[in-house]
């Protein structure tokens, strides 16, 4: 009986691996040959010397070195990484602060609220480049419209991309008129699953909104919030489109629109204006973003879970 | 089937099969471009040489400026890659002929490199072993675009030296004509309007003394070459921070601007642009009356072969006949373009009259000399010359930026 079972079980057994595996490879192979092999082969090239577009010899850590602590090299990675900071300080401000606001707004199904989901969704489906240049166009500083509007006011054109002081914060403006739906969507569906009860028994305890959205709602949203906050976060550092097609690959003017993301490209790929192709720098700068990006989405994913159990 | 079925299908089978042994029997060889928009130019230019060639066919194949240095390395690290490869000159030439994907090209394969100037030639050899991988396709002259209708409407005459243009310029904006098109909303062009403005100040001693190791870029004269920039500003547009070169290109084509500071590469654009425009390219103001015009010029890059092409045999004779005169009157005929050859005859007045400034031009110094080894001149000048234009950096410290960063891989710069 037993080994008939046993007979009767391995061919079942073979027949069941061989159709999760089969079912399995094709996801498998493409991550291996599109995701792994490439981030594999950026920590390898890291560690070369790209004398010409070739890796000529092993140099150990010097191109991270260079990045890191040499000039101007340096100078670039660290202006860079400021501008990827204040990307996401100020959208998690800007973006998920009006987000969480909108989506509050949105959760007391006042009249038109629908209408009101779709026009905020609206232009996330649109792509970054057409954002980028849309937005390009808007400020331009003779024929945009917003020129055109302030002029109506008196004040004159506004070099909004060309200055150093208002080209940063222009990008990151049409950013969040990009992304603004999805952190609202986000949250909203995080509000949505608050039970009726609990609201209904903090109105009858005499909460107002402030107190609602601040003692109840925010506490109760919590893993909406990690989720915004891990994303805000990757997108943050991993911010390319947008400033590329607006500011182009010097992150101009003077570098004051600078992001990592940029810098990696110009460096690993060079562009046509200014030469030289670094794949070993650009692998270091690839490999330290990695680093960095996934180290800090670990740290604040595990403070963020305990945050919501703690709430 | 009838006999005379059967010997029609016979007949038609046999020369079928001719024909296609003949066809098999030519040699289909790609070339690549980034220039897209030439595309019916070269065409025309490939089927003469195929009328002289009969077994030899090109395919022209286009790529996106932007990406063209990725996809071409990308392609040549594997082997593939077209057969003939449009290059730029210099450094970025050099990075490719370092990794060993460009065939070195001699007068016994390509006997018409005879035909090519000296300086031309610098801008296609590779330094370390002196040979040339790059056949030189075309000049470029940077200088100052002057729209005649505007200036004979407002009564005006062309400026020729910087006191005449800021006096100019100054009478064009009290008409509520922008005197410069220019902003500086566009990284690679920044770099030229700094080359065309600055060299009429600096002059071929400082290019000596530069490259000789005498002087540096903190040398007085590049400081005070690049504070003259500074004065321009009232002169260029509202918000010209941000104005880019397309939009230049337009307020000078619309007649709203009466100078734009440019390069004999969009000669032709313009005139498509705007077939009915009565332009003039002059080189930029001088410093002083009497001094020698001095636009800008260097060579924009040139046709390489594949050192992995399989027919490296019919891509070292297209190469060699793209270095006739033949194809160089056509060429500047076709797409505007100046080309080096020697004995070219150019038809076209206005470029007649820009390879006329070529004779007394200074040299692009940043692309000429320092785009080799990382960083480039090109990247720290680009980075620079915006904040100095918005007065966040002086012209001094924009010199020792560019020096500085140059001196990682510039010896004569180091310790300086």
């Amino acid at each position: 009986m037993t080994d008939g079972w046993r007979h009767a079980g391995r061919p079942f057994v073979w027949r069941r691996s061989l159709w999760i595996s089969a079912l399995l490879t094709p996801a498998l192979v493409v991550m291996v040959l599109f995701v792994l092999w490439p981030v594999l082969s950026a920590f390898r090239f890291a560690f070369y010397d790209f004398n010409g577009l070739r890796p000529s010899g092993f140099i150990g850590l010097e191109n991270f070195r260079q990045v890191l602590f040499e000039k101007p090299y340096s100078d670039w990675t660290y202006n860079a990484l400021k501008h990827n900071v204040i990307a996401f300080l100020a959208l998690m401000l800007f973006e998920n602060g009006t987000a969480f606001l909108i989506a509050f707004a949105l959760l007391k199904a006042l009249p038109g609220h629908r209408i009101h989901q779709v026009i905020v969704f609206l232009p996330v489906v649109l792509s970054a480049v057409i954002v980028g240049f849309l937005w390009r166009l808007f400020l331009h500083p003779l024929f945009g419209l917003v020129n055109q509007l302030l002029g109506l006011v008196g004040i004159g054109a506004i070099p909004w991309l060309g200055n150093e002081n208002t080209a940063l914060g222009s990008i990151l403006f049409a950013n969040v008129w990009h992304w603004l739906g999805f952190p609202t969507l986000v949250l909203l569906a995080g509000m949505q699953r608050i039970s009726k009860d609990v609201l209904e028994a903090a109105r009858l305890d005499g909460a107002g909104d402030y107190a609602l959205m601040t003692k109840i709602v925010w506490p109760l949203i919590a893993p909406s919030v990690t989720i915004v906050t891990i994303l805000t976060f990757i997108g943050s550092f991993n911010w390319f489109e947008i400033p590329y097609v607006m500011a182009g690959l010097t992150g101009s003017p003077g570098g004051s629109t600078d992001v990592l993301g940029l810098y990696f490209y110009r460096t690993a790929f060079g562009s046509t204006t200014t030469g030289i192709q670094d794949f070993g720098q650009g692998s270091a700068l690839a490999v330290l973003m990695f680093v960095f990006v996934a180290g800090v989405t670990a740290i604040a994913l595990r403070y963020l879970r305990r945050r919501e159990i703690e709430q | 089937m009838s006999r005379r079925r059967i010997g029609l299908a016979l007949a038609s089978a046999s020369f079928a099969w001719g024909f296609a042994s003949s066809v098999a029997r030519a040699t289909d060889i790609s070339f690549w471009t980034w220039r897209q928009e030439d595309k019916a130019a070269y065409n025309e230019l490939f089927a003469d040489f195929t009328k002289a060639n009969p077994d030899i066919h090109v395919k022209f194949e286009s790529f996106p400026d932007e990406n063209y240095p990725t996809i071409v390395s990308t392609a040549l690290a594997g082997g593939k890659g077209g057969d003939v490869i449009h290059t730029h000159a210099y450094g970025w030439l050099e990075q490719f002929v370092k990794a060993g994907y460009f065939e070195p090209l001699d007068m016994a394969a390509v006997p018409s490199l005879a035909n090519q100037p000296a300086d031309a030639l610098v801008s296609g050899t590779y330094r370390a072993d002196k040979k040339v991988y790059s056949l030189p396709f075309a000049s470029q002259t940077l200088g100052l675009f002057i729209n005649k209708d505007v200036f004979a409407n407002a009564g005006l005459t062309p400026p020729i030296t910087w006191d005449e243009f800021v006096t100019v310029s100054k009478a064009l904006k009290e008409k509520g004509i922008y005197p410069l098109a220019n902003g500086m909303g566009t990284s690679w062009f920044n770099e030229m309007f700094v080359a065309i403005f600055t060299n009429p100040f600096l002059g071929q001693d400082f290019v000596s003394d530069l490259t000789s190791g005498k002087t540096t870029f903190k040398d007085p004269r590049y400081v005070a070459a690049l504070s003259k920039l500074l004065e321009l500003r009232p002169y260029m547009p509202d918000g010209f921070e941000g104005i880019d070169y397309d939009t230049a290109g337009q307020l000078f084509l619309s007649g709203k601007a009466a100078m734009l500071a440019g390069g004999s590469f969009d000669i032709a654009t313009y005139r498509s642009q705007n077939p009915a425009i009565n332009m003039d390219f002059v080189a930029p103001p001088m410093a002083k009356p009497g001094d020698t015009p001095q636009a800008t010029k260097f060579f924009d890059g040139g046709y390489a072969v594949n050192s992995k092409s399989a027919n490296k045999e019919a891509a070292l004779k297209l190469v060699n006949w793209m270095g006739t005169k033949e194809f160089g009157d056509k060429f500047s005929a076709l797409l505007g373009n100046i080309s080096p050859i020697k004995g070219v005859v150019i038809k076209d007045e206005l470029l007649s009259h820009v390879a006329k400034l070529n004779d007394t031009a200074m040299p692009h110094i940043n692309v000429v000399y320092f785009r080799f080894e990382k960083p480039t001149g090109s990247e720290l000048l680009q980075g620079d010359i915006t904040k100095m234009m918005s007065g966040s950096i002086t012209p001094d410290q924009l010199a020792a930026d560019l020096t500085d960063g140059l001196a990682k891989w510039y010896k004569p710069f180091q310790g300086k």
